[in-house]
């Protein structure tokens, strides 16, 4: 799957874009499986505000990722 | 029609485009967003988008914006990426049989550009870069529609 990080996530994991290979059932499990890797991102993904978009579209809950998919974290939005 | 864009646009040339050939319009308003330079504390201000998925969202206002309004037409040009003060960020012009609907339509459409469209915004001063969030007057000029 692709994961994509906007924002102050960005900057905090050093990434905006990767791929990753494993198997990963929920967005729970991603996001324990980027905070595994990188303490700050996890504490990060699990602030308040922080809304997961799966191919392209805002998901509420835990929902489950479909194979090859992309995911999205989006901090609060600025506006323009 | 929704336009994202990491270029500069004109946006004089933008509103010549959107009303030509409009015989039974009547009236147009548009707004012009600029950005500014802080006096010197923003030296760069840099929108970062999600393409397709900002589209998406900015479509859906704007499409509320012309049932609210019962718009004939509605153009929104937005940068993303790194601006410089004076560069025109944002533009809306909205075509409508009455100017009232049109004056309108403009102010609705930028109050929810301004604080819900899916940017995230940095700016760049002489101190470094900061994220910026909406301002509590940015949501308390949306909450006037609600």
């Amino acid at each position: 799957m692709r994961v994509l990080l906007f924002g102050r996530l960005g900057d905090i994991a050093g990434w905006r874009e990767r791929t990753i290979e494993a198997a990963i059932a929920r967005v729970s499990d991603l996001k324990a499986y980027l905070a595994a890797e990188d303490a700050a991102l996890g504490d990060a993904l699990g602030a308040k505000g922080v809304q997961t978009a799966i191919d392209l579209a805002l998901v509420r809950g835990d929902a489950l990722l479909p194979p090859a998919c992309e995911v999205a974290f989006l901090p609060p939005m600025s506006g323009g | 029609m929704i336009r994202l864009t990491d270029q500069p646009f004109e946006p004089g040339a933008e509103l010549s485009a959107f009303c030509a050939g409009r015989f039974e319009t009547g009236a147009v308003a548009s707004f012009v967003g600029i950005a500014r330079g802080e006096a010197g504390a923003a030296v760069a201000l840099e929108l970062e988008a999600y393409p397709g998925f900002t589209e998406a969202r900015i479509a859906e206002f704007t499409a509320e914006a012309v049932r609210r309004f019962s718009l004939q037409d509605a153009l929104v040009i937005h940068r993303h990426g790194k601006m410089a003060p004076g560069d025109a960020i944002v533009m809306v012009a909205v075509a409508s049989s009455h100017r009232r609907a049109a004056f309108e339509a403009c102010d609705y459409l930028m109050d929810y550009l301004k604080s819900r469209a899916p940017f995230w915004k940095k700016e760049h001063g002489p101190e470094g870069t900061r994220w910026v969030e909406p301002t509590v007057r940015d949501l308390e000029d949306l909450a006037r529609w609600d």
